[in-house]
């Protein structure tokens, strides 16, 4: 099918595109479930494991859920969700460094 | 666009036509949507420097369910699909078909909420809720912010069926389905945080 | 029925406080009194309180944060007072209990519900005439945003009679600030006032974010947008970013207080420090949120009054952007003394002068800009000049508590307290009122007293070196913040000079109320017929003063930087055009209004515990938002022909100005630069 076109003149997915993401992402799901609930892996492991499957997901659902790409439609909500994401890393990085440093320190 | 944004009639470029109104809208929730991503990066910070904070209360292993989360997240995840073929259905302007599949979308995400008000319920019935330990608090607090979000998203989700089924598929109606179905995406990704760092890692002590 | 409100909430015992409510309830009767007399009531509710309209939704930001300057002054004045007195065996008038909710009262107003406002009040008088557009992106939002505001602080004003206001500072540091330690309301009055507010102002940042993105006039890239229009922008995103985590902070706080959480709680596994990281990740970019926009009005007052385009376009864009991200990156130079390593605390302290950088950058932009321009020497330049002293030194003494060393010696002493109001007087309030006296006219359709107003800078300027100099010398004596009383002698001279000094400030608001009443009065002498009193270089100018309420008749096609000016030097600035169109106005409408006051009864029934109240107004508050969305029938058409007459009318106008001599005491000289 086509991809459809609304009001705003956006692209709005397809048919094809929301089974292919749903799909994904049940997949993307079961692993880390999987690795966690049967526990044979390594912590660290099963950490990274949870990690790049959550990552994956996400980027699963912006393009095939959001329709994010790098279109010219798309520009200014590409731009504006890598900005934020920079931003959300510096405050979950930075308050993790600052916290987990005082813990150590001050018992804190 | 039509051609109509684009001509040098000077007189209505500023002067935005219902195709401007539309996507300056839909631009101004996207920011909406990123400034709830930092409240819950706040919020998943703050659950990442408490959660081992057990004040010698349970934790996450002795509490959390993972196949009952993983129905959850089926629920959540089936959601998000459906409203995609709400909005399909919306784009092929077939009013019923879109009032099915958000009636579809709504009781998924009404399933989700009832079993996560269970999981609530239960957790505090057994003496474990909010105010036991920091850790229990930050639980509450993230997986619940996350919850009243899909709550207010089920409410606006009704008003707005109820605004097809008066209104049919305007152009205002259209605008107002598509940031939902941006919001209600954007619950689920958040949710993707919330498994993987409250409950899987929850559970890996 | 009433939760925890009775009859002793007020503070009867108190002369102080009740003095300050018979003040305050006076002077509300008095203007309720002469709305009913004049019987002005139906013209303020359809032209003002139900307005969508942004130039009146920000005149009343403005008038908004100009009474809550004299509320917060009026605590700086009892500060000051107190401190020059209670040395040794003196205790001063004034209890510790007391004090603490003024110096808690004075910066939350101080930040909160005079700089916000006053930013955002001139963010909407001008940004959207300066893009060439004729209404923000939601003028809806924009009503219900001011009336968030406003209602947040009625919150803090209605604290001073009804319950106490918080004792624990602006920043409300836990364990102070939780319930075991702050049992009253007043935390919770100073939660609700700024979470309500914290929604007005977010959903301002999104207004004006995608006004700017989206509803330029053609032609008008981004760079050719005026610098104010940048920093609007930048600010934006700070907004967006940044108050969410604000919300965050004091929502966790309240679910301390309310659900006996343990977020900040000393025992049960709350970590205290977690509250100042959150707090300061919103704290830091605010302060440049506050900062941004005055420089903004800086980078369109030089020009205008040198006669020359800014120097260093790009390398300003730049700048502005470069502090915009900085500013997420330093947040921790408020905590250096919590107790980091060396490594954490040495970070912080490079990017906090490295933050530095960019700013020196846009002073010698400015400086650049007015060296060999014809400059009028008028109020609005009189304030640039003292903001160019003041605020670099205040940024030295940044970046000297930048030093993590340096700060353990000087942090919360009063060597900080000189720091930030040295920036905030000198760089925000200056630039801010420059702001007012520059754009007045564009909003009232003549223009303020020249006289007055450069006496009320040199008030403030004088008062303000003489209020805050002798807090660095204190500072350096060991004297800490928020000290109600001391027992060093060494003191107390400097005390007193300060509070001096804070006596010549006050002359300085004085000097502001009488200029604005004499200009008033004056009005008919002074009209700015032709929408253009300073010859300015942006779209603002081409508009009448005060413009139509579509700004435009026919939206303005951009070809480059200082559009107006060029219009103006191509003599296409006034051309008639051939045919007016009809033109699509969005209605006014009671929902913001409606929406602020359930949110105030919604903060006020929270901190009383009125559970009820509570589910009623929130109730409210959802039913009047979906009823907004049900409603198709939100705009209203000018016709072409009222247009035309408008216009025609305008016209009129600016050919009466061109008969006329040039008005006495009009603007200066300029002088050779």
């Amino acid at each position: 099918m086509t991809q459809s076109h609304s009001i705003a003149g956006e692209s709005h997915g397809s048919l094809r595109g929301y089974a292919t993401g749903f799909v994904l992402s049940l997949i993307l799901t079961a692993i880390p479930f999987s690795m966690v609930m049967s526990g044979s892996l390594s912590k660290s492991a099963a950490v990274s494991g949870i990690f790049i499957a959550a990552a994956i997901q996400v980027l699963v659902h912006l393009h095939y859920f959001l329709h994010m790409d790098r279109s010219s439609s798309q520009r200014w909500n590409l731009m504006t969700f890598v900005f934020t994401a920079l931003v959300m890393a510096i405050f979950i990085g930075g308050s993790l460094w600052i916290m987990i440093d005082l813990h150590y320190r001050m018992m804190g | 666009m039509t051609a109509h944004a684009h001509t040098i009639d000077a007189a209505h470029a500023a002067d935005q036509g219902p195709h401007d109104v539309q996507e300056s809208r839909a631009f101004g929730f996207w920011l909406y949507i990123l400034s709830d991503l930092i409240l819950f990066s706040a919020l998943f910070a703050t659950f990442v420097v408490q959660m081992r904070s057990f004040a010698g209360g349970p934790t996450g292993k002795d509490l959390f369910d993972l196949g009952y989360v993983a129905g959850e997240t089926l629920l959540l995840l089936l959601s998000s699909a459906t409203y995609g073929l709400a909005v399909l259905a919306m784009q092929a302007d077939r009013r019923t078909q879109v009032l099915r599949w958000l009636g579809v979308t709504f009781i998924l995400g009404l399933g989700f909420i009832l079993m996560e008000i269970h999981e609530f319920h239960h957790l505090i019935a057994e003496g474990n809720g909010p105010n036991r330990s920091g850790f229990l608090s930050a639980y509450f607090t993230l997986v619940g912010t996350h919850g009243t979000h899909v709550t207010f998203g089920l409410i606006w989700m009704a008003v707005l069926m109820l605004q097809v089924s008066i209104k049919g598929l305007s152009e205002p109606v259209q605008g107002r389905l598509l940031r939902l179905s941006v919001f209600w995406h954007f619950l689920d990704i958040v949710w993707i945080g919330v498994f993987s760092v409250v409950y899987l890692l929850g559970v890996m002590q | 029925m009433l939760g925890k409100l009775t009859l002793s909430a007020i503070p009867f015992d108190n002369p102080i406080i009740m003095g300050a409510v018979g003040i305050s309830v006076l002077l509300a009767l008095v203007v309720l009194g002469l709305i009913t007399w004049y019987r002005k009531w139906g013209y303020l509710w359809s032209e003002w309180l139900t307005s969508v309209d942004h130039k009146r939704i920000g005149v009343m930001y403005i008038v908004l944060a100009l009474i809550m300057l004299l509320r917060g002054f009026a605590d700086a004045i009892m500060m000051r007072s107190q401190q020059m007195l209670a040395e040794g065996t003196s205790q001063g008038y004034l209890p510790p209990g007391h004090y603490d909710q003024i110096f808690s009262a004075h910066g939350t107003i101080m930040i909160l519900f005079m700089a916000m406002p006053f930013l955002v009040g001139l963010w909407n008088v001008v940004v959207p005439q300066q893009i060439g557009a004729r209404d923000v992106a939601y003028p809806f939002l924009n009503s219900a945003s001011f009336w968030m505001t406003a209602m947040g602080a009625m919150l803090v004003m209605i604290s001073l009679g009804v319950g106490e206001f918080s004792k624990a500072g602006w920043t409300g540091y836990p364990p102070l600030s939780e319930l075991k330690f702050s049992p009253s309301t007043g935390v919770d009055y100073w939660i609700w006032a700024i979470q309500i507010s914290g929604v007005g102002t977010l959903l301002t940042g999104i207004n004006f974010m995608v006004t700017i993105v989206k509803m330029r006039a053609p032609g008008m890239t981004f760079m050719r947008m005026p610098v104010f229009v940048w920093t609007t922008l930048v600010t934006c995103v700070l907004i967006i970013l940044s108050f969410p985590v604000l919300t965050v902070t004091l929502a966790l706080l309240t679910l301390d207080r309310y659900l006996d959480m343990h977020f900040f709680t000393n025992a049960m596994g709350g970590n205290m420090m977690m509250y100042l990281n959150l707090f300061w990740i919103w704290g830091h970019p605010e302060v440049y949120i506050v900062i941004l926009p005055a420089f903004g009005v800086f980078s369109e007052v030089v020009p205008t009054y040198s006669g020359k385009p800014l120097f260093g376009y790009k390398t300003m864009v730049y700048a502005t952007a470069a502090i915009g991200l900085l500013s997420f990156s330093v947040w921790l130079h408020h905590f250096f003394t919590m107790g980091s390593n060396a490594d954490v605390n040495s970070f912080f302290g490079i990017t906090t002068m490295i933050i530095a950088v960019p700013t020196g950058v846009k002073i010698f932009n400015w400086l650049f800009t007015m060296y060999r321009g014809r400059v009028q020497l008028t109020a609005p330049i009189y304030w640039t000049l003292g903001f160019f002293s003041t605020f670099v030194i205040g940024g030295m003494t940044g970046v000297l508590h930048a030093v993590p060393a340096a700060d353990f010696v000087l942090h919360n002493s009063l060597f900080l307290v000189g720091h930030f109001h040295n920036m905030l007087i000198g760089g925000v309030l200056f630039g801010f009122l420059a702001g007012y006296m520059h754009w007045f006219p564009k909003a009232f359709g003549f223009t303020l007293n020249e006289k007055w107003g450069k006496r009320a800078f040199w008030a403030w300027l004088v008062g303000f070196y003489m209020a805050f100099i002798p807090l660095y010398v204190l500072g350096f004596m060991g004297m800490p913040r928020r000290m109600e009383h001391y027992t060093d002698p060494a003191w107390q001279p400097w005390l007193f000079i300060a509070a001096v000094g804070a006596l010549i400030i006050l002359m300085g608001i004085v000097f502001l109320a009488v200029q604005l009443t004499v200009s008033i009065r004056d009005r008919h002498a002074n009209l700015d017929l032709t929408g253009d009193p300073w010859n300015g270089r942006t779209l603002e100018w081409a508009t009448a003063s005060p413009p139509a309420v579509y700004n435009f008749p026919v939206t303005p096609i951009v070809d480059g930087l200082d559009a107006f000016w060029e219009m103006k030097r191509k003599g296409t600035a006034y051309r008639r055009p051939e045919q007016y169109q009809d033109i699509h106005m969005p209605r006014n409408t009671p929902a913001g209004f409606v929406l602020g006051v359930l949110a105030f009864v919604f903060g006020f029934a929270v901190i009383w515990h009125i559970w009820w109240l509570v589910v009623a107004s929130a109730l409210g508050m959802l039913i009047t938002v979906a009823d907004r969305s049900f409603n198709d029938d939100i705009e209203y058409v000018i016709p072409a022909a009222e247009v035309e007459r408008t216009e025609d009318e305008r016209r009129r106008r600016m050919e009466q100005a061109a008969q006329q001599p040039a008005a006495a005491g009009a603007t200066p000289q300029p002088v050779q630069v």
